[in-house]
């Protein structure tokens, strides 16, 4: 069955690293639904997140695949352990003065804020899983959205496993 | 042959000899390195991006520089080399189209896991990106078909990107590891000592497999009634040829090798039942069918050897012995996965067999079938067919040349018709499937095994694809027998043609190929045709009493197909026997 997978992959902070795992995401045909890359907590090594869809042969064959780069020095599929995933996004909505209560009321409710105002539109600022983004952008939708741009997700196990 | 390969000094005088640190250039790093992971002989061609690698090798004759006619077949004879001698094959090239000239050849190595290390030149570090004269992207270019790639932007790295190089691509699942060099860091003057030892964090292949399921693997053995062995390349590149001898001996398991596993197990022995797959053994197609127990050992379930998917192997508890874990599953789901080297795995697992009793029926069902379906043609007296000839390159060299092949019918009969006895005989581009392979491949086999008979047998197609290479084996005098099966046409496609797209016969014609004897004699290399069995006879005796190269044209039947056919989309025992 068909699900969506978040998987956490520690890398060398190399130039090309991300070319070569999302290359071969590409070339073997496996999903990428968001793609996150930083910094870890180790010097030289970055910490990707990858949200795919794929059944459970398919999470299997993307693990292997991937220990297979010699570049990737860890990868864990975050959705067999509790976790925490989370993404921003930032909304430019329109927004006339007399709008602006009603939506700072959607932006409470979602503990979401704005972070700025223009003429004419707000930036609202909003941080959670993915489905709560969403409903967000619904909820916005009827005040007329000029841009989206969101981080997808990064993820992390609960607990005091450092994995 | 010349004196081909210089007399080297142990790897570890050189070492002793350079540990004093000493400021020398990129390129002397890169010379020394090499000679340092031992390396006898490389294969290249000089560009703008190597002129420093190739002035330090001016007068430098601690290794072999043979300068091929063409990339491509520089890269297909360091890839012959690696395969006929299990050591790294070393390959030189300069940036843009020196590089991407190399791309075909990196892809057939890293199909069929073959041990190189690729050097490329690039333009100045201060250039790229900039599209300069010359430059190409070749790590990206070849990320997809590299085991690992390294852009050297800092020559202190060089001592350590090389060592790691040799390290990554030796081990494990082997396969060929890219080396891009620009210009200014050939020339640069750094502070050479040899590196002592190789830390590489993510790379730590496993070759110990886990011993439960070893248990589960001697269990299931001891209750098989109709076992049957699959052995790949694995068992060749990882040495294991005698403990496979004692696995299949000490149990009575029959057994098939596949395309890159012939050699692996001596083809004169009882247990051996052929070749499987598209064009295997009507017994090894069906024992798959039949078994209930199927061992592959080091193969990677390829399409050309299951067939439909859905259907392969029904009956049988799969077990799959494998060093590169993301095989396993990948094609076919698997009861007992075990990861490990295919050495390893058998030392482990031979004191913990003993001979399947409850298998005899089994035995003498698959001897039957031996005796009923060999491989077949008819014969002819009036044209030379091409399996005969095949069959008199195996009758009078006993089977114990190297043969090496290039891509389409000539290669399957030859993988059908010669009788391998040692691993390490058989070399041919079977998962890219690369035409232009078969004679760049001989010379890196020749050189490798200076001693032993290198037969290389092509198509009158595929010889076009790298003859320039004969130049090659005339001025160092390689004295490789080059085959032409000729046909005078795409053979393999017009026998798909002919059975699958209803004899729509669509631009096979090789009309307008050079006169192949003549084609030699340009190149100073003796050429001899045959057309009748008797011509075939005495020019092959020619050939082998010659001590220098020769080329044989042997003109044969046109329309000669390869039999037996498992069309795609069937399963494996559904087979067109030629004879319907």
């Amino acid at each position: 069955m068909s699900m969506r997978h978040t998987i956490s992959i520690l890398v060398n902070d190399q130039p090309g690293v991300l070319q070569r795992v999302s290359g071969l995401f590409g070339r073997r045909g496996f999903n990428i639904e968001s793609i996150t890359v930083g910094q870890s907590e180790e010097v030289g090594l970055s910490r990707m997140v990858v949200v795919t869809i794929g059944d459970e042969k398919t999470l299997e064959q993307i693990e292997k695949q991937l220990y297979k780069l010699i570049d990737v020095i860890k990868v864990i599929d975050l959705g067999s352990k509790p976790m925490v995933d989370r993404e921003l996004a930032l909304i430019k909505v329109n927004s006339e003065t007399s709008e602006r209560p009603e939506i700072m009321g959607i932006v409470e409710t979602f503990r979401a804020s704005v972070v700025d105002i223009g003429t004419h539109s707000l930036m609202v600022q909003v941080v959670g899983d993915t489905i709560k983004i969403d409903a967000m952008i619904e909820l916005l939708k009827p005040y007329g959205i000029r841009e989206i741009s969101r981080t997808g997700v990064t993820a992390m196990t609960r607990g005091n496993d450092t994995k | 042959m010349n004196e081909q390969i210089p007399k080297q000094t142990s790897t570890e005088q050189l070492r002793e000899k350079w540990m004093k640190p000493e400021v020398i250039t990129g390129s002397e790093v890169l010379l020394r390195s090499l000679l340092l992971e031992g390396v006898d002989c490389v294969f290249g061609y000089p560009g703008g991006a190597v002129l420093y690698i190739y002035d330090a090798m001016y007068g430098f004759d601690d290794f072999k520089h043979l300068l091929t006619r063409h990339e491509q077949g520089a890269i297909h004879a360091a890839d012959g080399y690696a395969r006929a001698s299990g050591k790294v094959g070393v390959c030189i090239a300069t940036s843009g189209p020196g590089a991407t000239n190399l791309v075909t050849g990196i892809a057939t190595a890293y199909m069929d896991s073959v041990p190189m290390v690729v050097i490329t030149g690039n333009v100045a570090t201060t250039l790229i990106g900039t599209d300069a004269f010359q430059e190409a992207d070749i790590t990206g270019i070849t990320m997809p078909i590299t085991k690992h790639s390294y852009l050297v932007r800092d020559v202190e790295d060089l001592p350590r990107v090389i060592h790691e190089a040799f390290h990554i691509a030796n081990t494990g699942r082997k396969g060929p590891v890219l080396i891009d060099i620009p210009k200014d860091v050939s020339a640069a003057m750094t502070l050479f000592k040899p590196v002592e030892d190789v830390n590489v964090r993510g790379y730590n292949p496993r070759t110990v497999p886990n011993k439960l399921q070893l248990d589960k693997l001697a269990q299931a053995i001891s209750e098989a009634k109709r076992p049957f062995i699959l052995a790949g390349g694995g068992v060749i590149y990882s040495g294991a040829h005698e403990e496979l001898f004692e696995f299949a001996t000490r149990t009575g398991i029959p057994i098939t090798t596949t395309l890159l596993g012939l050699g692996a197990f001596p083809s004169g022995h009882e247990l051996w039942t052929g070749m499987p797959g598209m064009h295997g053994t009507y017994t090894s197609n069906n024992a798959i069918q039949q078994c209930d127990l199927l061992i592959n050992i080091g193969a990677r379930f390829d399409d050309r050897v299951t067939g439909k998917l859905n259907g392969f192997a029904p009956h049988a508890k799969i077990v799959h012995i494998d060093i590169d874990p993301a095989e396993i599953g990948k094609n076919v789901a698997v009861d007992i996965p075990i990861v490990g080297d295919v050495k390893t795995v058998l030392e482990m697992i031979n004191p913990l067999v003993s001979h399947t009793d409850k298998a005899d029926a089994w035995r003498t069902q698959l001897q039957q079938w031996k005796q009923e379906y060999p491989f077949r043609y008819t014969d002819s007296d009036d044209v030379l067919k091409p399996q005969w000839v095949i069959e008199m390159l195996n009758e009078t060299t006993k089977g114990e040349a190297i043969v090496t092949t290039d891509v389409g019918q000539h290669q399957m009969w030859a993988a059908q018709y010669y009788k391998f006895n040692h691993p390490r005989s058989w070399i041919t581009s079977g998962g890219l499937g690369t035409m232009g392979f078969g004679l760049p491949s001989a010379i890196g086999a020749q050189m490798a095994q200076p001693e032993r008979l290198v037969i290389s047998i092509n198509g009158d197609g595929g010889i076009q694809m790298c003859s320039q290479e004969l130049a090659i084996c005339a001025i160092n005098n390689i004295p490789v027998k080059i085959v032409i099966i000729n046909n005078q046409v795409l053979g393999m496609v017009r026998q798909w043609q002919e059975l699958i797209y209803e004899n729509r016969y669509s631009h096979i014609d090789l009309a307008g190929s050079p006169d192949f004897v003549k084609l030699a004699e340009a190149y100073g290399v003796k050429g001899l045709r045959a057309t009748t069995k008797e011509e075939a006879r005495l020019a092959w005796q020619e050939a082998l009493d010659t001590p220098g190269p020769v080329l044989l044209d042997f003109v044969v039947n046109k329309h000669e197909n390869v039999y037996p056919m498992v069309t795609q989309g069937s399963t494996i025992d559904q087979m067109l026997m030629g004879d319907e």
